[in-house]
């Protein structure tokens, strides 16, 4: 029972992390794509001001996965990180790339500063979730076998699928970021910014969606069994809730009905994630069952108690920051 | 997970891998000392600004809020490469031995999620909170960075003096993750961790104002910004010193070969003398100053006491010595040269409560930041490079952890240069917020131009 409520728990830290710091990777792309200097200064000003104070508080989620991940399924990190050290490295890259970029942009007072840690954060905004879902892709499609750098380190993710999955997750954050963005315009007042956002929401949900049905069929080509584990049995209503709320997402928005959409949005990414991980239960890695993989009945009752307590510690702090950040004053 | 099949790797990849964990590191622990020492000196000034209504305090408490703003992230993102290393480089340690260490770190997760919450509460909040309730939302600051050090410092520990785990057949059978964490390396190892971060905190943030004032800026708001965060280093400065001394006895009883690398001795002996300085060569320490009997006394407490020497161990399992004596000598001889300033400064006070007004004092104090950077880097080269060639003491070596994967070389040279654009950067930026004189009305929100500071 233990192995499974780490798995649970590891899970929902993935899940906050693709929501919340996806939001803020998307965030730094509509900053890339805002336009020139004076133009785009205020979408610039919107990006900064929804993400600044609440990205580092995202950015843990990862942290807590990778903590979880070596504590709970340890040799499972060590396939995963071995096999695919190279776009893992660069994942971690374009983290520290984005991370001071965007502090340094922030304290920067002159033009040509902030334009070039503009770039820089906007530029890793977008590599980083890239290669984030080709590493997602490789274990998905059973790529990285057990054992130390026993996978092929180019072509584990390097093919069609972990490709997509790159895609997606790419487009994924993009959209979030908008529907997200949307709200937040609208609630300080500036409904240029909103109309501005939701018509990217709406073209960004759009592709997406197609994303999503190329995805479907280069499964269907290059891994067969992902595809049979996402479409039947237990992960299907999951898959269906996706896609479902994927769809209901663009009338939403249409209709500027902006707090609805963000849930639909939120569910479209949550139905997918908990469909691959529901699908590929209880085998983690070819051959490989979490029962097999999971650390010691101690240590999971240690961690999973410290993280107990420790959550009554952070979720109330985690509300309290995002109701004074949401509260927040306008942009100057 | 079999501790047998591993496959040894030597040359320059394994080169490349340790190299890079050592840059990661030694960067990253700079930054995360002033994560930790920074919240609370900043903390301390804006406390004394509300209790005394004395401006000059209120607006060092922003400025340093500024710069924490830029150091935190910077502190996060290195973290973070840190955590993804412990995996792409050494999946032969995380792969057996990550759950052994995972407790740690896993209520190292959770003060991390507590620090980046209330930080982005502290910053962005200085005018939308009445100033108790703002003072109190940095509290949990302090506490969240004093804890993630001592965390992430027992899971160091462990690789120190392994404890709580049983194997058989190379597979971990058995773990007592308390056990692990509190493993008898844990009580120096961390105690001397924290107050080096106090010490570099403090010295480092003097050190800017000290050297604004060799400039010219001789005002009252610099000489507080001198004088607060220099007496709070001041202070922990002897402590840190005993503390030190319970780390080398530690090291004496638990880790001989260290300890022997450490001092440079060679042969097995009774009553060792202490060295001061020399360099290792041909088997043998040259030029160093000999105190009759000091290590055994310092080590052992007793004069007679015996020192093991190197030559109970096999060649093949020394760690570079000069490497860790000269960084322990560097250690040492920084420690006592900021206690010689912290002494001046409270022999000064008492007298004629007055910081010493010499030019040389300013010089000093201008350099201390430095100084305690180097104590602090020499510090982890002796536990670390001294643990070699394990990476679990005694139990794993290092290049039976170390990825096989080819091509580590080429990701070194990358995350080096990153780390050289990272520096560069980070320094240039933290030079402008020291300079640019307008004061920021909530230090994340844009500044307000023609706001004097003096
Ligand atoms: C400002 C920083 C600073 C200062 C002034 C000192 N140290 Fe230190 N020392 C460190 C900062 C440090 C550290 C934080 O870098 C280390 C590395 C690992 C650790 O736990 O603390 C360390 C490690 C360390 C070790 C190795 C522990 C081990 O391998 O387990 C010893 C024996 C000492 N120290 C001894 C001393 C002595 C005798 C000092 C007296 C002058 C001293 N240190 C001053
Ligand atoms: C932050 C301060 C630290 C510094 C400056 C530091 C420094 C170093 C250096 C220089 C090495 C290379 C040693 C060699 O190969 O000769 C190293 C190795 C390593 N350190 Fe540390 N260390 C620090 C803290 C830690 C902590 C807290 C941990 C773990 C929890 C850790 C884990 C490791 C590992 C896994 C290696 C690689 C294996 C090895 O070379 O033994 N270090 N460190
Ligand atoms: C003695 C060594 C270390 C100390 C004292 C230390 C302390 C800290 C502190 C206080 C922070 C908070 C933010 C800031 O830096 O400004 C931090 C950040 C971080 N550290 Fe370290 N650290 C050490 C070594 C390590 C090691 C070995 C790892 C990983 C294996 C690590 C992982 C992280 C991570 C992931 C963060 C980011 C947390 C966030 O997002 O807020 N640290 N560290």
């Amino acid at each position: 029972m233990l192995p499974e409520i780490m798995i649970v728990v590891l899970w929902i830290g993935l899940t906050a992390y693709a929501l919340f710091a996806g939001a803020d990777f998307g965030g730094g792309i509509w900053d890339l794509l805002a336009g020139r200097s004076a133009a785009g200064r205020p979408q610039r000003e919107l990006v900064e001001h929804s993400i600044g104070p609440v990205w580092e508080a995202n950015h843990v989620w990862l942290i807590f996965v990778i903590v979880l991940m070596w504590t709970g399924i340890p040799s499972v990190f060590a396939a995963v990180a071995s096999t695919l050290y190279i776009p893992l490295t660069l994942v971690a890259l374009g983290i520290i790339a984005r991370g001071s970029a965007f502090a340094f942009r922030k304290v920067s007072t002159r033009l040509w500063q902030q334009r070039l840690f503009g770039a820089a954060f906007a530029f890793s905004s977008l590599v980083t979730p890239y290669f984030l879902g080709t590493a997602a892709g490789a274990v998905a499609s059973r790529r990285v076998p057990p054992g130390i750098a026993e996978g092929n380190l180019v072509t584990s993710w390097n093919n069609p699928t972990s490709i997509i999955a790159g895609l997606l997750a790419v487009g994924v954050t993009a959209y979030l970021a908008a529907v997200f963005l949307t709200r937040d315009a609208q609630r300080l007042g500036r409904h240029d910014l909103a109309e501005a956002f939701r018509r990217r929401a709406l073209i960004t949900g759009c592709l997406v969606g197609l994303l999503s049905a190329a995805g479907l069929i280069v499964l269907w080509l290059d891994a067969p069994r992902l595809l049979t584990e996402l479409t039947t049995g237990r992960a299907l209503p999951l898959l269906v809730l996706s896609v479902v709320s994927g769809l209901a997402s663009l009338p939403l928005l249409w209709r500027r009905a902006y707090l609805a959409v963000r849930l639909t949005a939120a569910l479209a990414v949550v139905g997918l994630l908990w469909g691959w991980g529901v699908g590929q239960y209880p085998e983690l890695l070819p051959g490989v069952t979490l029962d097999r993989a999971a650390a010691t009945e101690t240590v999971l009752a240690a961690t999973l108690g410290a993280l107990a307590i420790g959550a009554l510690l952070v979720v109330p702090s985690l509300w309290w920051l995002y109701r004074t950040s949401q509260r927040g004053h306008s942009p100057s | 997970m079999e501790l047998s099949g591993l496959p040894l790797v030597t040359g320059p990849d394994l080169v490349a891998a340790r190299t890079q964990m050592g840059l990661s590191l030694g960067w990253h622990i700079i930054v995360a000392c002033l994560g930790v020492g920074m919240p609370a000196i900043t903390l301390l000034a804006e406390w004394r600004g509300h209790r005394t209504g004395d401006v000059r305090y209120r607006l060092l408490a922003r400025r340093w809020a500024k710069a924490m703003g830029v150091l935190f992230a910077v502190g996060a993102v290195s973290g973070t490469i840190l955590s993804f290393e412990m995996g792409l480089l050494w999946p032969g340690l995380m792969g057996v031995y990550g759950e052994v260490i995972g407790l740690p770190f896993s209520l190292e997760g959770i003060a991390f999620f507590i620090e980046a919450i209330f930080l982005g509460i502290y910053l962005y909040s200085w005018d939308r909170l009445p100033p108790v309730p703002h003072l109190l939302s940095g509290v949990p600051i302090v506490l969240a960075g004093v804890a993630s050090a001592f965390f992430v410092v027992t899971a160091n520990a462990w690789m120190q003096q392994p404890t709580g785990f049983d194997t058989r057949n190379g597979r971990i059978i058995a773990v007592a993750p308390w056990a692990a964490m509190f493993n008898p390396a844990t009580p120096p190892q961390t105690t001397h961790m924290i107050l080096a971060a106090f010490m570099v905190a403090g010295f480092a943030m003097a050190s800017v104002y000290a050297v604004a004032m060799l400039r010219g800026r001789r005002d009252a708001y610099h000489r507080l910004g001198l004088l607060l965060p220099l007496t709070v280093a001041a202070i922990v400065t002897p402590v840190q010193i005993g503390v030190g001394d319970w780390a080398a006895r530690f090291v004496a009883e638990n880790q001989p070969v260290k300890l022997a690398a450490m001092e440079g001795v060679f042969e097995t002996q009774r009553g060792a003398p202490l060295h001061v300085g020399g360099i290792a060569i041909d088997g043998q320490l040259r030029y160093a100053l000999k105190i009759p009997r000091g290590l055994s006394l310092l080590a052992h407490g007793d004069p007679d006491a015996v020192i093991v020497g190197l030559n109970q161990t096999p060649k093949a399992d020394w760690p570079p010595i000069n490497i860790v004596h000269l960084a322990f000598q560097a250690m040492v001889a920084m420690g006592f040269a900021l206690l010689l300033l912290a002494v001046w400064l409270a022999v000064s006070w008492l007298r004629r409560r007055e910081p010493p007004s010499s030019p040389w004092f300013l010089r000093a104090v201008a350099v201390s930041g430095l100084a305690a950077v180097i104590a602090l880097e020499a510090g982890w080269i002796v536990t670390e490079v001294g643990r070699q060639p394990w990476i679990v003491y005694g139990v794993l070596r290092t290049s039976q952890a170390v990825n096989p994967a080819p091509g580590l070389v080429w990701g070194f040279v990358l995350v080096t240069l990153v780390y050289l654009v990272l520096t560069v950067a980070t320094v240039y930026v933290l030079r402008r917020l020291a300079r640019d004189q307008p004061v920021p009305i909530a230090p994340q929100e844009p500044d307000v131009t023609g706001f004097k500071v003096t």
